[in-house]
């Protein structure tokens, strides 16, 4: 168990800069997933952190001490890797004492701890066999079995889900949670993958360019996203964004969308946007619902659409309609709309949208 | 391949007719010199060139045998062949497999060196036995085991690292990196973890290294005299004053065909794991 402490890392293949400056304070304990499209430097930053790569510039700390000369096997941290890197000569047992043995822990201490991990991850009728005759899920697992096994002071998972097909991967998303929630080890884990950010994380750290492009807890990066960026990375379908323009009439303002004026929620702070400010308008799915009452409630701004494209999953359908020439996507109940070209009134929760500066593309 | 096509038959599948003639003519191409040539070995020397030939020998005989290995030196050319193509072989899989790994995995000279290695093998023989002969003369290495293990072993070491070096390329990093994070250090990574997974990378530059040395004949013509002389050298007596002698020629091919061919099955396994290059699987 042990805090990360990273204090202005660079990571530089000669002329290519994978990682800018990184600051980053993990917590004792925290689940911590680093996510972000391929090329974000992500997987470089975990790689640096197990000392896979060496660091250009800045400080890693793991439990307070400073690790960067440290070699990969001094800094107690376990690794699962994308494509789990058993090892084929050794069976599974093997496979999971490796790091024991090399630590030159007495045998019947090994084979104990080899047991325990075994029965706690369900594979004790696997433990002698081969990685080649497992299935990808059961690999997983014994990946998952050889880092537990040791009881690292940090767990680091680099994609480790992403090549199991959809049903095995949520279910060992859910093991792997559970697995935090038994036994609290720091972890950190790399993924591409939104979903998976979103439902394991303490705490997300959302990269791009090399660079950090927010931080915090799951719900208030989705919410309060601080770009178009991390807007449109996390949720699933996607945010649309409507360009606008901001009006500012005294105390109430709106978004004007060609001939559509949308009020801004009252008492949204915008931080010192000015009147006539190009702005993108950004609206999730779930922030438009078909009107049911007669009169919009407060902060909702009414709009009829015209369906042009309906695509129903069985409990929802999405909706996907023009507005101001803009396509936006409503997540509608299954059966408030039935066919494309249908006209339907649409409430769109201002409440709830977010705002940013159209040149910059942050969060106003 | 079946030259005859398969008739549709319901149950009973047809004899591959076409197959079986096909394998049988190349098996007989390729056997046959080998049984002439044992034919040769176990014949009186008058029956040689007879016509019509004798396909069978009435009495066949161990003559030829006796004097190859005694008389021609046969059986002290085939130790000391053993003797420089075994070392040569261990020496090259070992610095291959270790020159191999330092070259993919850690970039060892760059770009240039992996080919430099390569290229050694673009100099014609006869450019630098002259040089060789003229050094092993000076430092006392003319006509020893040694000096002869060490030619050897720089003469197959760029097949050997290239044949390594595709195999350890094509191999995952993440299971050294697996080990490095378990627990190891960088070298009980490269022999605990990648040198078992590169076992029939090594057995298969292995094999190549010792064909090349037990069939080698002139540096061991240019480099050995009468202490160090290996068993293709031992060919030229063959020839002489009196005519070919074809008798002893054949037993001595037949004897030093024996290694190989037992190489061959002991290696089978491995070495054809060992040439479809890189094909581990995690």
């Amino acid at each position: 168990m042990a805090e990360v402490r990273i204090t202005g890392l660079h990571k530089r293949y000669g002329a290519f800069h994978a990682v800018r400056g990184i600051d980053l304070d993990i917590r004792d304990g925290e689940f911590t997933v680093l996510v972000g499209p391929s090329g974000c430097g992500k997987s470089t930053l975990l790689r640096t952190i197990a000392g896979l790569e060496e660091s250009s510039e800045g400080t890693i700390e793991i439990g307070g001490e400073v690790v960067n000369d440290f070699r990969p096997r001094d800094r107690d941290v376990a690794m699962v890797f994308q494509d789990y890197a058993l090892y084929p000569h050794m069976n599974v047992a093997k496979n999971i004492g490796f790091g024991l043995k090399a630590r030159k822990m007495p045998k019947p201490e090994v084979d104990a701890r080899v047991a325990e991990a075994a029965r706690m991850l369900g594979i004790t009728p696997l433990l002698g066999r081969f990685p080649r005759q497992l299935s990808g899920g059961q690999r997983q697992r014994v990946a998952i079995g050889r880092a537990i096994v040791r009881s690292p002071r940090i767990f680091l998972f680099d994609e480790p889900l992403s090549n199991l097909d959809a049903q095995l991967r949520d279910e060992m998303r859910g093991e792997i949670k559970r697995l935090h929630q038994d036994i609290g080890t720091t972890m950190i884990y790399v993924t591409h993958d939104q979903i998976e950010a979103m439902t394991l994380a303490d705490r997300i750290v959302l990269m791009r360019d090399g660079i950090i492009e927010q931080q915090g807890a799951p719900l208030e990066l989705f919410e309060r996203p601080a770009s178009t960026f991390v807007a449109g990375f996390l949720g699933s379908p996607r945010m649309s964004f409507l360009p606008g323009t901001l009006t500012l009439d005294g105390s109430a303002a709106a978004i004007r969308l060609s001939e559509a004026l949308l009020p801004v929620a009252p008492g949204r702070s915008l931080n010192g946007a000015i009147d006539g400010q190009a702005v993108l308008l950004g609206l999730r799915p779930e922030h438009l619902t078909r009107a049911h009452a007669a009169t919009p409630a407060q902060g909702t701004f009414r709009y009829d659409a015209t369906i042009d494209l309906l695509q129903p999953t069985g409990s929802r359908s999405y909706a996907t309609f023009r507005l101001a020439g803009t396509p936006v996507m409503a997540e509608l109940q299954a059966h408030d709309v039935s066919r494309p070209g249908e006209r339907l009134p649409i409430d769109i929760n201002m409440n709830r949208a977010s705002i940013f500066d159209a040149k910059t593309e942050r969060a106003i | 391949m079946a030259a005859v096509a398969p008739v549709r038959r319901p149950k009973r599948r047809s004899i591959p007719v076409g197959r079986i003639l096909l394998l049988g003519f190349f098996l007989v191409f390729v056997l046959w010199p080998l049984y002439w040539m044992f034919n040769t070995s176990i014949k009186p020397s008058d029956d040689y060139l007879t016509v019509p030939p004798v396909w069978f020998p009435t009495a066949p005989t161990l003559v030829h045998y006796e004097a190859a290995l005694f008389a021609y030196r046969g059986l002290d050319g085939l130790i000391n062949s053993l003797i420089i193509s075994l070392s040569a072989t261990v020496l090259s899989a070992l610095f291959g497999t270790l020159m191999a790994y330092s070259l993919a995995r850690y970039n060892t000279g760059g770009q240039h060196l992996s080919f430099w290695v390569l290229s050694q093998r673009f100099l014609p023989p006869i450019g630098i036995v002259l040089p060789v002969f003229l050094i092993y003369r000076g430092v006392g290495l003319y006509d020893t085991h040694i000096g002869l293990i060490i030619a050897y072993t720089v003469f197959t070491l760029p097949v050997s690292v290239w044949m390594m070096f595709a195999y350890f390329r094509g191999m995952p990093k993440s299971m050294e990196e697996a080990a490095l994070v378990d627990g190891c250090t960088r070298w009980e990574a490269f022999w605990r973890v990648a040198v078992p997974l590169a076992a029939p990378g090594i057995v298969a530059a292995a094999v190549f290294a010792f064909i090349a040395c037990w069939t080698e004949f002139f540096f061991a013509l240019i480099l050995t005299s009468r202490t160090a002389f290996t068993l293709p050298t031992v060919f030229r007596a063959f020839i002489g004053f009196q005519g070919a002698q074809y008798g002893e020629a054949a037993a001595l091919a037949i004897v030093s065909l024996v290694p190989s061919i037992a190489l061959g099955v002991l290696a089978q396994r491995h070495l054809v794991r060992g040439l479809t290059l890189g094909a581990v699987r995690g």
